[in-house]
């Protein structure tokens, strides 16, 4: 079956150079093109648990008694949500980068403690963390004081009415602005190409600059990559929201 | 400190004591010299035109409103103590307020039995059973799977009430219960605190149900503009008014 396929796309490719499917038929440039996807699944999937968690985080300290705190967050949000996630990536990549120390696995090369791979999860977890941090704010903001002053009438701290009461309902509402920040997030991992972090738009990147011939074959694979993973995020997003949904309680599409 | 010192309350003492109580929003003083006792197991209903301070004096007694001066004491524990352990006031204090305040995303059930198990640290089996007795004595029998959302108003305020009583506490405070209720609904929550009043839980009401605080009250207080310009058991003070601005409320409302 699989040799039928191959055999077809190598004959395709003889026939009409502008449609050389030769990640399908060459097993070398098979295995880049699955080690991209696999660094791309990994990058998505790191940097949206990362961001989600600096947003949770960050939502939390705004509301922080010291004034330090809260102005910190602040600058954090303005600095991330202001620059160009491409300029951020080279800004950590290329000057802090220079200042990590290294280490020598081998006792002979150094390596920097943070590889590309690294910087582009740092990188890109914050550049979306600072807007999910206003996000959960918003949702934060959107709960009654009344309800909270229920749940710490009840004898509940801080913190237990965050985590009880007021974060389960300001998700609800937060999802979303969430969902549309996080399929930015993933659309954004491809500037981490940038870096030399070998995602899947480098590998193909790489592909057709070998054979140019490759180039539309190529082309159609990004789109038809992102448009899956996307739409799973999606789905996947859209789901929960309506799990989620509190029967009788407006918004979150009940 | 009050003559009821911490530890050493006996039943005999007013279980709630409150002694030139004054209270500023920025400029406005919203209590301006408010003393009165209330004994273990009497129910007094405050009364008074809108913005004279009811809720507030009300939402001072657990603590929600820090007190500018005076002192109030619940079994001989000062409220405004800075170094007061809020828990242990929480747990002697039940508070019903006006919106229901009820936490959308969780059951009836659930509402009732989340202070218990979060804040006393109780065991969810026997926190259950108290539960659903206390849902079968608020009349909803039935209701325990249903969400806020999904119940009355009526119905809601009675979980709420419920909600109150699982802390098992001594005192219970309401805030205007009735006030966000159209007429039919009032008479089940009505009738619901004067079981409550009945069995012999210290009741202290914030309410405009002239004709309901005639019936339970013990003792009531007529508060205007920040004082309490009279006060006395129903009988005498709803026929026998001798302040003018007594009068002319009493006047309005009958």
């Amino acid at each position: 079956m699989w040799d039928s396929i191959q055999k077809f796309f190598r004959d395709l490719a003889e026939r009409d150079a502008a449609w050389n499917f030769i990640y399908i038929y060459d097993d070398k440039e098979l295995e880049r093109v699955l080690d991209g996807m696999w660094v791309t699944l990994e990058l998505a999937v790191v940097c949206v648990v990362c961001s989600v968690v600096i947003g949770l985080v960050g939502a939390w300290l705004q509301g922080a008694h010291s004034r330090i705190v809260r102005s910190v967050v602040q600058g954090y949000i303005q600095f991330f949500r202001n620059t160009p996630p491409l300029v951020q990536l080279m800004f950590f990549y290329f000057a802090l980068g220079q200042f990590t120390p290294t280490f020598s696995p081998d006792g002979y090369l150094q390596q920097p403690i943070i590889s590309n791979v690294g910087w582009a999860i740092i990188s890109l977890s914050f550049f979306a963390g600072a807007f999910n941090v206003e996000i959960f704010r918003a949702g934060i903001e959107a709960v009654p004081q009344s309800t909270q002053e229920a749940a710490e009438s009840l004898g509940m701290s801080r913190f237990q009415a965050y985590v009880y009461v007021v974060l389960p309902l300001a998700f609800r509402v937060s999802l979303p602005s969430l969902n549309n920040n996080l399929v930015n997030l993933v659309k954004t991992t491809t500037q981490a190409l940038a870096i030399a972090v070998p995602e899947l738009l480098y590998q193909l990147v790489s592909i057709y600059n070998d054979y140019s011939t490759a180039q539309n074959a190529c082309m159609v694979l990004m789109f038809i990559v992102y448009i899956t993973l996307v739409g799973f995020l999606v789905l996947g997003m859209n789901r929960w929201e309506r799990r989620m949904t509190i029967p009788g309680y407006g918004g979150g599409g009940g | 400190m009050t003559d009821a010192a911490n530890g050493n309350w006996t039943p005999d003492r007013p279980i709630v004591s409150l002694k030139d109580v004054h209270k500023s929003f920025g400029d406005l003083e919203v209590l301006k010299g408010i003393s009165f006792d209330v004994m273990k197991g009497e129910v007094i209903c405050i009364i008074g035109p809108s913005g004279s301070g009811k809720s507030t004096l009300i939402r001072c007694v657990n603590a929600l409103n820090p007190i500018d001066s005076g002192s109030i004491a619940v079994e001989g524990q000062e409220v405004n103590d800075p170094k007061l352990n809020k828990l242990e006031l929480r747990k002697k204090v039940g508070m019903v307020f006006q919106q229901y305040n009820l936490f959308p995303h969780k059951t009836a059930l659930e509402n009732v039995m989340m202070a218990p198990v979060l804040v006393l640290k109780e065991d969810k089996g026997s926190v259950e059973a108290r539960a659903r007795a206390l849902i079968r004595k608020v009349r909803l029998d039935g209701k325990e799977d249903s969400f806020p959302g999904e119940l009355s108003g009526g119905q809601q305020q009675r979980v709420a009430i419920a909600r109150s009583l699982a802390m098992q506490p001594d005192v219970m405070l309401f805030d205007e219960v009735t006030a966000a209720l159209d007429p039919e609904t009032v008479k089940e929550v009505l009738v619901t605190i004067k079981d409550l009043a009945q069995e012999g839980m210290t009741c202290m009401l914030v309410t405009h149900e002239m004709g309901f605080a005639r019936e339970i009250a013990d003792h009531i207080y007529f508060t205007d503009r920040g004082v309490i310009v009279e006060h006395g058991p129903p009988a005498t003070f709803f026929d026998e008014a001798k302040d003018p601005r007594t009068q002319e409320f009493l006047g309005q409302i009958l």
